[in-house]
């Protein structure tokens, strides 16, 4: 009796210890093992989807090493920290931005990537962060709900950086980083009124977008995703590929390292953007919704992080940042499973690719932080 | 921050609960979305499942086409004629070169590629996926071939490419016989079994190839393959094997033939040869002059070669032995005293008077004879030996027109052969209705003469002489002209020897008719006066024949032929029909020198020579 409770206890106290020292790290422990199993679910299906290639699965894990270690880092800087920097991370970001647009390398017809002499750079990526983080800095000094005037100077900075990647051109980037934008805004309790407005707004601005602010490829993927069967070897094939690969997973999946589609590169993209159709198709339905329920635990835990947060900046940032990661999933399963038009979106933490990984894990270390760095107030 | 002057305490408490509020707001659009993408890999995954997995298995499962291998084609001793031999092609694919216009450019500078080329390419290149191989040449020899190899690491999407063409080893030799083959044109497409020539690019035009191609092509087999997206091949599993074409053994002699067409173009001349062994019909020697070498085809003849052929006067793509129709000239005596003797109008021992001309009682115009000093007294067999024109406008107009149609039809005259090359020609035989239907003219007595020595509107062709030729050596039977011998299968060692064709026997009234006839052209060879006694000095065996002059040029009554004055091409066709042994004949023989002038000096040499080869063969 006296030994089972001694057992007890001491168990108790190891974990409470365990939990302490993390706590001391700023580690949160919830959102680290989530985004683990997610990790190891995208090495899984990587390695089958790149046709088991070990080179370029080893390139992933160190991309990851440098992600989580990049969170880690972040994590330790503490949510007043982020504030002070906010203003001037967006202004470093901003000038990337002009030079890249002057000075950047061209990919695939794009001008992303700034060449820092040792490696390349999206100047893009860390707008996704300096931008929400600049704007919850600006909000937290406000009386919320915010006014006109303080939703007028949010817009025109939400604006100028989102056309500035929409010139790269980079639609799927520059959509994210207005929706963070948008995200600060109605958290930090835009009025309804504004709200529904910018809704009856949307519309003519499409039509203007449409015909003055997209390239033809922007053009025809939209078109195409309104009708992939017009054009099944063309634009269409992408989304008619995905999901014949989805699709034909059924509910148990062929089996990893049995999809048919993605092995036989009937589908395109399957290591980047497409890696949930390669994933789908191997793991079906069940496997889908495990991946799918990975996503929800962290989503939720950033929300919870978010709720819990102490001021303004940081549950905005928080709050921010968990809307996002989600609109990253939905964006990108929508768009293979043909809900949505293919914009170019990866699957976050899970497609093969170096810079938005990183972008994710520092979002993820500033929710650690936010988390960890609480004071306690009785409350 | 000195925007914000503290007039208003922050308002903590409502602040975060229109946080939370919103957090909350979000929290069930977050649930409502994930439910959304749930509910559409429901729908694709469970509901559609079984539509996207036959769309699954469509993408990565194709049945494809293996092409046979065409059977080889042999003469009747088993010397190869047509084989298959790897042809190695260049193929672009443009999906791999960086420029493709750039890439033809560089192999321009390596190997031979002519505008045509280029301009087939580009053609195919519209019409075909951008990974799908294009052949911009065909048939690279070993240098080009090396050219190319060393530098296809600076040319990504250019290969070489081998498959199995048609080689005719013995080139120009009986091209006219063998034929040959080409790629597959758009009318063919349209009459073909489409499954069956799935993978086959070429068939086989004219001769044997074209006649036999449902022989030699074999079956076409198909195997299973996974492809990727691109089309690209992965995986193939057979799923029926193709099988082989069978092989064709014709009945032509190749070393007989060769001596036949040596013969013409030593003698620079062009026209036919025909040989047909009559216990048995089949042909032994098929000779067309000039011949052409039929490699040219295979892969598509390029147009100046082909302009070269077509427009030539002489004429090399047209078979004149199954299409060339010619008057037959005095080769038709023999047939038509036959029918004299066989109707009884003459016994063959009346004696005419031949003063050089022959004269109807209707009208002035004298039908003259080749001598024109005239051969004065003339039997049938002296009228046959030195062939004798007057005797034959006597014998015509007694066996008026009719009846000589009636008796040469029995030959076969004036239809086909039905030997087993297609296009055959029927040539012509006249007759009082044909002419009423033609030309819807009635039948001039004059007419009946000329017919009587083979000119007028009688046609015949090579084929048809020494188709008739066979028939009359070997006491009237019938066999169909035949040109395959045997067929084989691959990798059996017997072959399947075809059977004779016997057609009927030509009715004899009385068979002392027909030997007085095989006589009297066995005088034509062998005797002093013999229009054909210039082949018979050294002749190890007794050889029959008839020579035949047919005019091009039709003279007035009063002018002269001289041979030297007129055009080459307006001068008279030498022919001459025979066989041999003339008691046990193994050969029967037409020869036809277009242009040659006289039958005995011309003709009837060539024909010796053929003789000699098939007969003396294995005496050397």
């Amino acid at each position: 009796m006296q030994g089972f409770s001694r057992s007890e206890f001491t168990d108790t106290t190891r974990i409470n210890a365990g939990r302490r020292m993390l706590h001391g790290f700023h580690i949160d422990l919830p959102l680290l093992l989530s985004l683990l199993v997610l990790v190891i679910i995208g090495i899984l299906v990587l390695y089958s989807a790149s046709e088991q290639n070990n080179k370029l699965v080893e390139q992933q894990l160190i991309r990851l090493a440098i992600a989580f270690i990049v969170m880690f880092v972040v994590a330790q800087l503490s949510p007043d920290t982020l504030r002070h920097w906010s203003p001037w991370l967006f202004i470093i970001a901003f000038i990337m931005l002009i030079a890249v647009l002057i000075f950047g390398e061209e990919g695939k017809g794009a001008q992303r990537w700034l060449n820092l002499g040792f490696f390349t750079f999206q100047p893009s990526e860390l707008m996704k962060l300096a931008l929400p983080m600049l704007l919850a800095w600006y909000l937290s000094e406000a009386h919320l709900p915010p006014k006109l005037k303080h939703v007028a100077v949010v817009l025109l900075v939400i604006l100028v950086p989102t056309i500035l990647v929409a010139k790269q051109p980079d639609l799927g980037t520059a959509l994210l980083l207005a929706s963070s934008g948008i995200f600060v805004l109605f958290l930090a309790g835009l009025r309804w009124f504004y709200i529904i407005l910018s809704f009856i707004l949307l519309i003519p601005t499409s039509l203007v977008l449409w015909f003055y602010g997209m390239h033809d490829y922007q053009q025809k993927r939209v078109l195409t995703f309104l009708n992939p069967e017009s054009d099944p070897l063309g634009s269409g094939y992408h989304i008619i590929q995905s999901s014949i690969a989805i699709g034909s997973g059924g509910l148990y999946g062929k089996g990893w390292l049995n999809g048919t589609q993605s092995h036989l590169n009937f589908l395109p993209e399957r290591k980047t953007d497409f890696i949930f159709s390669a994933f789908s198709e191997e793991f079906g339905l069940i496997g889908a919704i495990i991946l799918l329920s990975i996503y929800g635990i962290i989503i939720a835990r950033g929300l919870i992080i978010a709720a819990q947060a102490q001021d303004t900046f940081s549950r905005l940032l928080a709050g921010t940042i968990t809307i996002t990661f989600f609109i990253y999933v939905f964006i990108n399963i929508g768009m293979v499973s043909g809900l949505l038009p293919v914009v170019g979106i990866p699957l976050p933490m899970v497609s093969y690719g170096g810079t938005s990984m990183v972008t994710l894990s520092a979002g993820f270390g500033i929710l650690m932080s936010i988390q960890t760095h609480r004071k306690l107030i009785a409350s | 921050m000195a925007r914000h002057p503290s007039l208003t305490i922050k308002d903590h408490f409502r602040e975060t609960h229109l946080f939370q509020h919103r957090l909350l707001v979000m929290a069930i659009i977050i649930i409502i979305l994930l439910g959304v993408l749930i509910t559409r890999l429901f729908f694709l995954q469970i509901i559609d499942h079984d539509h996207y997995t036959t769309l699954s298995e469509k993408n990565r499962l194709d049945i494809l086409p293996i092409a046979p291998i065409r059977g080889l084609i042999y003469d009747r001793n088993g010397i190869l004629l047509a084989q298959n031999i790897p042809s190695f092609s260049l193929q672009i694919i443009p999906e791999r070169t960086r420029d493709t216009n750039k890439t033809i450019l560089e192999l321009k500078k390596l190997i031979a590629i002519s505008d045509n080329e280029i301009i087939r390419f580009n053609k195919l290149r519209k019409k075909k996926r951008r990974f799908e191989g294009i052949t911009l040449r065909y048939r690279l020899n070993p240098t080009e071939q090396a050219k190319i190899a060393v530098n296809l690491d600076r040319l990504p999407g250019v290969k070489i490419e081998a498959e199995l063409a048609r080689e005719y080893p013995k080139g120009k030799l009986a091209s006219h016989a063998i034929g040959y083959m080409g790629r597959i044109n758009e009318r063919e497409l349209t009459r073909l079994d489409i499954a069956r020539y799935s993978a086959t690019k070429h068939i086989g035009k004219v001769g044997v190839e074209r006649s036999y191609e449902d022989i030699l092509h074999g079956e076409v087999g198909f195997e299973r393959v996974e492809t990727n997206s691109q089309g690209r091949i992965l995986t193939r599993t057979p799923e029926v094997e193709p099988k082989p074409g069978k092989d064709l053994y014709m009945t032509i002699d190749i070393e007989v033939q060769k001596t036949a067409e040596q013969a013409f173009i030593e003698s620079g001349n062009n026209g036919a040869v025909v040989a047909i062994d009559p216990n048995n019909g089949e042909v032994l020697v098929f000779v067309s002059m000039p011949t052409f070498d039929p490699n040219l085809f295979v892969n598509g003849i390029d147009r100046k070669s082909y302009k070269l052929l077509s427009t030539s006067p002489d004429r090399p793509l047209f078979n004149r032995a199954l299409r060339g129709q010619y008057p037959p000239g005095s080769t038709i005596k023999p047939f038509i005293a036959l029918a004299g003797l066989e109707y009884n109008l003459v016994t063959g021992h009346e004696d005419i008077n031949c003063p050089g001309y022959y004269m109807l009682k209707t009208d002035d115009r004298k039908y003259r004879d080749w001598k024109k000093q005239g051969h004065g007294k003339t039997d049938m067999s002296k009228a046959i030996v030195q062939s004798c024109d007057v005797y034959f406008y006597d014998l015509a107009l007694q066996l008026k027109i009719d009846r000589m149609h009636e008796y040469l039809a029995r030959f076969g005259l004036g239809k086909k052969t039905g030997i087993d090359i297609r296009g055959e020609a029927p040539g012509l035989l006249p007759s009082k209705a044909w002419k009423r239907k033609a030309y819807n003219l009635p039948w001039f007595p004059g007419e009946t003469l000329i017919t009587g020595i083979g000119q007028g509107f009688t046609l015949t062709t090579p084929l048809q002489l020494s188709y008739i030729t066979a028939t009359l050596s070997n006491d009237g039977k019938m066999y169909k002209p035949r040109i395959i011998h045997a067929i084989g299968e691959p990798g059996v060692e017997e072959i399947t020897i075809q059977e004779p064709r016997y057609v009927g026997i030509v009715e004899k009234k009385n068979p002392a008719h027909w030997k007085y006839i095989t006589k009297a052209m066995a005088d034509v060879v062998h005797s002093v006066y013999g229009t054909a006694r210039k082949i018979n000095r050294d002749l190890p065996y007794k050889t029959a024949g008839k020579t035949g002059t047919a005019q091009v040029f039709g003279l007035k009554e009063d002018e002269e032929y001289d041979e030297t004055k007129i055009a080459k091409k307006l001068r008279d066709h030498a022919l001459f029909i025979g066989y041999a042994p003339a008691d046990e004949p193994k050969i029967a023989i037409a020869v036809i020198v277009e242009n040659g002038g006289s039958g005995g000096a011309v003709a009837a040499p060539i024909a010796r020579k053929v003789m000699d080869a098939y007969l003396l063969k294995d005496d050397k």
